[in-house]
C-alpha cells in the first residue's frame, strides 16, 4: 500500500496532549487510555515500531466506533481518520480472528452492502414482525445466548413497510435549476425507502432534475470503515463510473457521503481510476449541504413540530456538516429545533459497530437516549439511517416511544404542506 | 522484582477486580508518558480505582511491599509530574469521575479527582456559578490534578491559582490513611502544604473545590500590535492605569500562524502580537474600564481592535490561545513547552533576550505567555528526527529558565516541577532550601514512596535527614519583587 508509507509521519503529528479524549465515546465509557484516540495512536506507534499486532491492541482498535469526534477536537491536526483506516486494513490483512467473529463479519459484509439480498430479507422480516414472532424471541433470549451481534442485529431493524421503486428520473418543478444524481444507498433504500421518496421530491420542488441511476450498488462505506480496502476499491470504482456523467451526486446517508468524499484518497493508488475518483469526491454533496448551497425556492408550509437534531458523526465531524440542516430545519415555520447534549459523542450505531461491538453500542445508545428523552421533544431527526434505528432502539428499551424522521423527510412534509401528522402520528 | 510486582498485581486484582488492574506490556505502554512526551517510563502496574477506600488500599498494599507509585488523572500535565515508574504502580483516576454535590447556596462543589475541570463548570453554570481555575487544558484535565500541580490557567491574574478554589481535600496519606485536610483547619495550613505537591505527599480521592459566581458582564478584545514591545508596552500601560483585567494574554507571530493553521480562529493578519484582554465584572465598571483599555492599546500601537460580539465570538478568540500548545504540532514536528516566571516590568527585556538566543542558536521560539502576571510559555520547536536538535532545544529552553531566575523570576508558573525540572530547582534555591523542602516531604512520606524521582534532583531517602545549612540565600532581600 503506498498510502503506508505516510504512517509513521501522521502518527508523529500526534504530541499526546489529550484534547481529544472527553469526545471519544469509549474513553467516556471506559476512562481507559488504551481505548482513547491518545491511547490508540499510541498502540499503532508501538506496531510501527516493530511490536507484532497483539489480541489486546486488536481489541482496541476493534473498539473505536471511527466516530472521528476526536478528528474535530484535535489541535494538532492528526489525520485520525486515516490512521484507523490504515490500521483497519492492517488488522484484516494480518490478525486472524476466531472463526466465530470471522463467520459473523462474513455475513455483514455479505449481506447489508448487497441491496437484492437485503431486499430478499425484507419479507421474512416483514412477517416475523407481523406475526409477533419477534416479541417473542426477544422474551426468550434465545438469539442473545445464541451471539450478541445477531440479537443485536434483530433489535435494530426498523418496522418494515411497502417500499416503493423510485424511478430513473425525477423531473424538476418549476424552472430547472440543477440536475443530480442521488445514491440510494443499501440500508436507506431497503430498510428506509420513504427517506429516499422524500429526497428525491425535495429536490424535484426545489428545481432539480433528479437522475436516479439503477445500477448504483454500495458506495463501499461500510467495507471502507471496517478495513476492508479491495472491497471497498471495488465498489467505488463501480460507484464512480455510475454517477461520473453527473455535475452533483447528492447523498442522504451521512456514511455513505462521507466514504465517497474520500474516495481521492481511497484510490489514489490506482492510476486508472485516481483522477476519476478525485472528480467524483469533489461533486458529492450532503443533501443538507446542497440545499443549502442551492438556496431555497420552493415554499414553505408550517410544520408545529418541536424536534431533536441528532448531529450523525459522519455527517458532522467526518464532513463537517453542522449548520446547514440546523438552518434547513430552523427555516420551516413554526418548527422548534431543540439541541442534544453533549452533541459531539456519538450514539453507538458507527457503521457495523452495533452489530460488532454490541455492548458497548447499547451503553452509548442508552446514554444518547437519555439525551434525547432530556430534550422533550416529539421527533427526532438525524441524517444517516443507522442513527436513526440505534437511538430509536435505546429509546424504546425505555418505554420512550418517539418517532424518527430524516432532515429530507421533515423538509418533504414542509414543502407539500402535509402537517404535523404526516411526522409524528399522534396528531397534536 | 519482577516476580514481586507479579504478586503484587495478583493481590491488586483481588482488591479490584480483574478490569481493573493492568498488566499487559501492550496497555501499560500506553500510559508511559501525560502530556510531556520526552520523558517516558512503561508502568509496572496500572490500576484504575472507583472508590477512595480503593485507592487507600492499593497506597497500603504498596507502603507493606516497598514499591513506589504515582498517582494520574487525565494524563495532561506538562511537566512530567505523572510519569511512572517501570518499577512502581500506576494510580490513575480517571474513572473517577462522580461530581458529587453542587451546593450553590455554600458556593461550594464536591467532587473525585478524575472529574474533568470544566464538568464542573458545566454543573454549576446553570445555576450562575462557575470553577474559576481555568488551564488551557481545561476540557480533559482533571480536577486531582489541577490541585496537585496547583494549576493555574488565562484568568489566574485576578481569580489565582486552584489552591485559592480548593477548600478542603480528603486524601490518602502515604501510609494509606484516609484523611480530610480543611482550609479552615487551625493550626497549620497543611491543605495549602498539599495543594501544588505535586502528588509527593499523598493522593487526594475528593476535593471540595469553591464556586464563583459567573460576572454579570465579560467584555473581551483581541488587539493586533506590530511588534512584542508594542503588546508589551499596552500591557503595562493597562496594569499601570489600576486596571485588573480577569486576563491579559499575549501571543506571537510564530504562535499566531500555528493558531491560525490548527483551529482558523482568524487573528489580523500580519500581526507581530496579539493581545487577548479579558474584562468582568459589574457592568458599569466593567464598560468604563473597557474603553480605557481601548484606549491604551491604541496609544501603544495597536493596528486592529477587535471586541468579542458575543459568546461566540469571545470563544473564537480563545480558541486561538487555548489550543495554542498543541497547535505549535501543526508547524513544528516536535516542541518543548516552557514555563517561567519574571516580573512583568521585564518583558520587553527577556523577550529580546529569548530573540537573540533564538537568533544565536538557530532554534525557531514561538512565544505564547499569561502577560498580566509575567508566566511566559515560549515554545521551543525542534525536529526530532534531525540527529542533535533536541539536545539543541534542551540548551535554549534551558537557557530561558536561567534569564528567568537572572531576572527574579522563577523556573515554573504553573506546569509544576515534575521529573522536567527537577535539575533546575538547585539554580532557584540552595541546599539548604531543598533541605528543607525535603523535611517537609518526609514529614508526609517517610519512605520515598510516594511519586518520588519529582520535584527534587537528588532523591534522598528520609532515613538521612538533612540537617539545617547556613548560608544566604540568593535571593535574600529580592522577596518583594514579586
Amino acid at each position: 500500500m503506498s498510502a503506508d508509507n505516510d504512517l509513521p509521519k501522521l502518527l508523529d503529528d500526534c504530541v499526546h496532549c489529550g484534547f481529544c479524549l472527553p469526545t471519544c465515546p469509549t474513553y467516556v465509557l471506559w476512562g481507559e487510555e488504551m481505548d482513547s484516540p491518545r491511547g490508540r495512536i499510541h498502540l499503532m506507534a508501538q506496531h510501527e515500531e516493530g511490536a507484532p499486532l497483539s489480541g489486546p491492541m486488536v481489541e482496541h482498535f476493534d473498539r473505536c466506533l471511527g466516530c472521528m469526534a476526536c478528528v474535530t477536537a484535535c489541535p494538532s491536526g492528526v489525520q485520525y481518520d486515516r490512521l484507523i483506516e490504515m490500521t483497519r486494513a492492517e488488522v484484516e490483512r494480518e490478525h486472524p480472528r476466531p472463526f466465530q467473529e470471522r463467520v459473523i463479519r462474513e455475513a455483514i459484509f455479505r449481506l447489508f452492502p448487497y441491496r437484492r439480498r437485503l431486499r430478499a430479507l425484507r419479507g421474512p422480516l416483514r412477517a416475523y414482525q407481523r406475526t409477533g414472532l419477534d416479541r417473542l424471541v426477544r422474551r426468550t433470549g434465545l438469539l442473545e445466548r445464541l451471539s450478541p451481534s445477531l440479537a443485536a442485529m434483530e433489535r435494530l431493524a426498523p418496522p418494515l413497510g411497502r417500499a416503493p421503486r423510485l424511478p430513473e428520473r425525477v423531473g424538476a418543478r418549476g424552472g430547472r435549476r440543477a440536475t443530480v444524481g442521488m445514491l440510494t444507498g443499501c440500508v436507506q433504500s431497503e430498510f428506509f425507502p420513504g427517506v429516499n421518496a422524500a429526497t428525491a421530491r425535495v429536490l424535484a420542488l426545489e428545481g432539480c432534475d433528479v437522475v436516479i441511476p439503477r445500477a448504483q450498488g454500495c458506495c463501499g462505506a461500510l467495507s471502507l470503515h471496517a478495513g476492508r480496502e479491495e472491497e471497498a476499491r471495488a465498489f467505488a470504482r463501480r460507484t464512480v463510473a455510475t454517477f461520473e456523467h453527473v455535475d452533483v451526486i447528492v447523498v442522504n446517508a451521512a456514511g455513505c457521503g462521507s466514504a465517497m468524499k474520500e474516495y481521492e484518497a481511497l484510490l489514489a493508488a490506482d492510476p486508472a481510476w485516481s483522477r476519476r475518483a478525485a472528480a467524483l469526491a469533489g461533486r458529492t454533496r450532503d443533501l443538507a449541504e446542497f440545499l443549502v448551497e442551492l438556496g431555497p425556492r420552493a415554499e414553505r408550509h408550517p410544520l408545529p413540530v418541536t424536534l431533536a437534531y441528532h448531529d450523525a458523526c459522519h455527517l458532522s465531524h467526518a464532513q463537517g456538516i453542522r449548520s446547514q440542516p440546523r438552518a434547513l430545519l430552523a427555516a420551516v415555520p413554526e418548527l422548534k429545533v431543540r439541541e442534544i447534549a453533549d452533541p459531539e459523542i456519538c450514539c453507538g450505531s458507527a457503521g457495523t459497530y452495533n452489530l460488532l461491538q454490541p455492548e458497548a453500542a447499547a451503553e452509548l445508545g442508552e446514554r444518547k437516549a437519555v439525551n434525547v428523552d432530556a430534550t422533550g421533544a416529539e421527533l427526532l431527526v438525524a441524517a444517516n439511517p443507522g442513527c436513526s434505528m440505534q437511538i430509536a432502539t435505546a429509546l424504546r428499551r425505555r418505554g420512550t416511544d418517539i418517532a424518527v424522521a430524516h432532515t429530507a423527510q421533515v423538509l418533504d412534509a414542509s414543502l407539500r404542506g402535509l402537517g404535523r401528522e404526516a411526522l409524528v402520528k399522534h396528531g397534536s | 522484582m519482577e516476580t514481586e510486582l507479579q504478586a503484587l498485581a495478583l493481590r491488586l486484582e483481588a482488591l479490584l477486580g480483574p478490569g481493573q488492574v493492568i498488566t499487559d506490556p501492550v496497555r501499560l505502554r500506553t500510559y508511559e508518558c501525560d502530556g510531556l512526551t520526552n520523558h517516558r517510563a512503561s508502568p509496572g502496574i496500572v490500576v484504575l480505582p472507583d472508590t477512595a477506600e480503593q485507592i487507600a488500599a492499593i497506597v497500603r498494599e504498596c507502603a507493606s511491599e516497598g514499591v513506589p507509585y504515582v498517582a494520574r488523572g487525565s494524563g495532561t500535565g506538562l511537566s512530567g509530574g505523572a510519569l511512572p515508574r517501570a518499577d512502581g504502580v500506576l494510580i490513575v483516576t480517571s474513572r473517577m469521575r462522580r461530581i458529587l454535590e453542587v451546593d450553590v447556596a455554600n458556593q461550594r462543589a464536591v467532587v473525585e479527582p478524575g472529574v474533568i475541570n470544566l464538568d464542573v463548570t458545566r454543573a454549576a453554570r446553570p445555576q450562575g456559578y462557575y470553577f474559576a481555575p481555568d488551564p488551557s487544558s481545561q476540557q480533559i484535565c482533571s480536577v486531582g490534578g489541577n490541585v496537585a500541580e496547583n494549576s493555574g490557567g488565562a484568568h489566574c491574574l485576578k481569580y489565582g491559582f486552584t489552591a485559592h478554589h480548593v477548600l478542603a481535600c480528603e486524601v490518602v496519606t502515604p501510609d494509606g490513611e484516609l484523611v480530610e485536610l480543611c482550609a479552615d483547619d487551625p493550626g497549620y495550613d497543611l491543605l495549602g502544604v498539599f495543594v501544588g505537591a505535586e502528588g509527593t505527599l499523598g493522593i487526594t480521592t475528593k476535593i471540595t473545590v469553591r464556586l464563583t459566581r459567573v460576572p454579570e458582564t465579560v467584555e473581551t478584545l483581541l488587539a493586533a500590535f506590530d511588534s512584542i514591545e508594542a503588546g508589551g508596552a499596552a500591557v503595562s500601560a493597562i496594569i499601570a492605569a489600576g486596571v485588573v483585567p480577569a486576563a491579559i494574554e499575549m501571543m506571537d507571530a510564530l504562535s499566531i500562524e500555528a493558531a491560525e493553521a490548527a483551529v482558523r480562529c482568524e487573528y489580523p493578519p500580519g500581526a507581530g502580537a496579539v493581545l487577548i484582554v479579558e474584562l468582568d465584572g459589574p457592568e458599569p465598571e466593567v464598560a468604563a474600564q473597557f474603553a480605557e483599555v481601548e484606549r491604551l492599546c491604541r496609544d501603544a500601537g495597536a493596528f486592529e481592535i477587535r471586541i468579542a460580539a458575543g459568546e461566540a465570538e469571545r470563544a473564537l478568540i480563545w480558541k486561538g490561545r487555548k489550543s495554542a500548545f498543541a497547535a505549535v504540532g501543526r508547524i513544528s514536528p516536535a516542541y518543548i513547552v516552557q514555563d517561567g516566571v519574571i516580573p512583568r516590568t521585564s518583558l520587553p527585556r527577556v523577550l529580546a533576550r529569548i530573540d537573540a538566543l533564538s537568533a544565536e542558536s538557530g532554534v525557531r521560539v514561538a512565544n505564547v505567555f499569561h502577560a498580566g502576571d509575567g508566566n511566559l510559555h515560549p515554545l521551543v520547536l525542534f525536529d526530532d528526527a534531525e540527529p542533535g536538535a533536541e539536545e539543541r532545544a534542551e540548551a535554549v529552553s534551558g537557557a530561558i529558565l536561567d534569564l528567568c531566575i537572572e531576572h527574579g523570576g522563577s523556573i515554573t508558573g504553573e506546569h509544576g516541577v515534575g521529573v522536567d525540572k527537577a535539575r533546575y530547582m538547585p539554580r532557584m534555591f540552595t541546599d539548604t532550601d531543598l533541605d528543607t523542602m525535603q523535611m517537609v516531604r518526609c514529614g508526609f512520606d517517610p519512605a520515598g514512596l510516594c511519586n518520588p524521582g519529582k520535584v527534587f534532583p537528588t532523591p534522598r531517602m528520609c532515613g538521612e535527614v538533612p540537617g539545617v545549612r547556613k548560608g544566604p540565600h540568593p535571593y535574600e532581600g529580592k522577596a518583594d519583587i514579586f
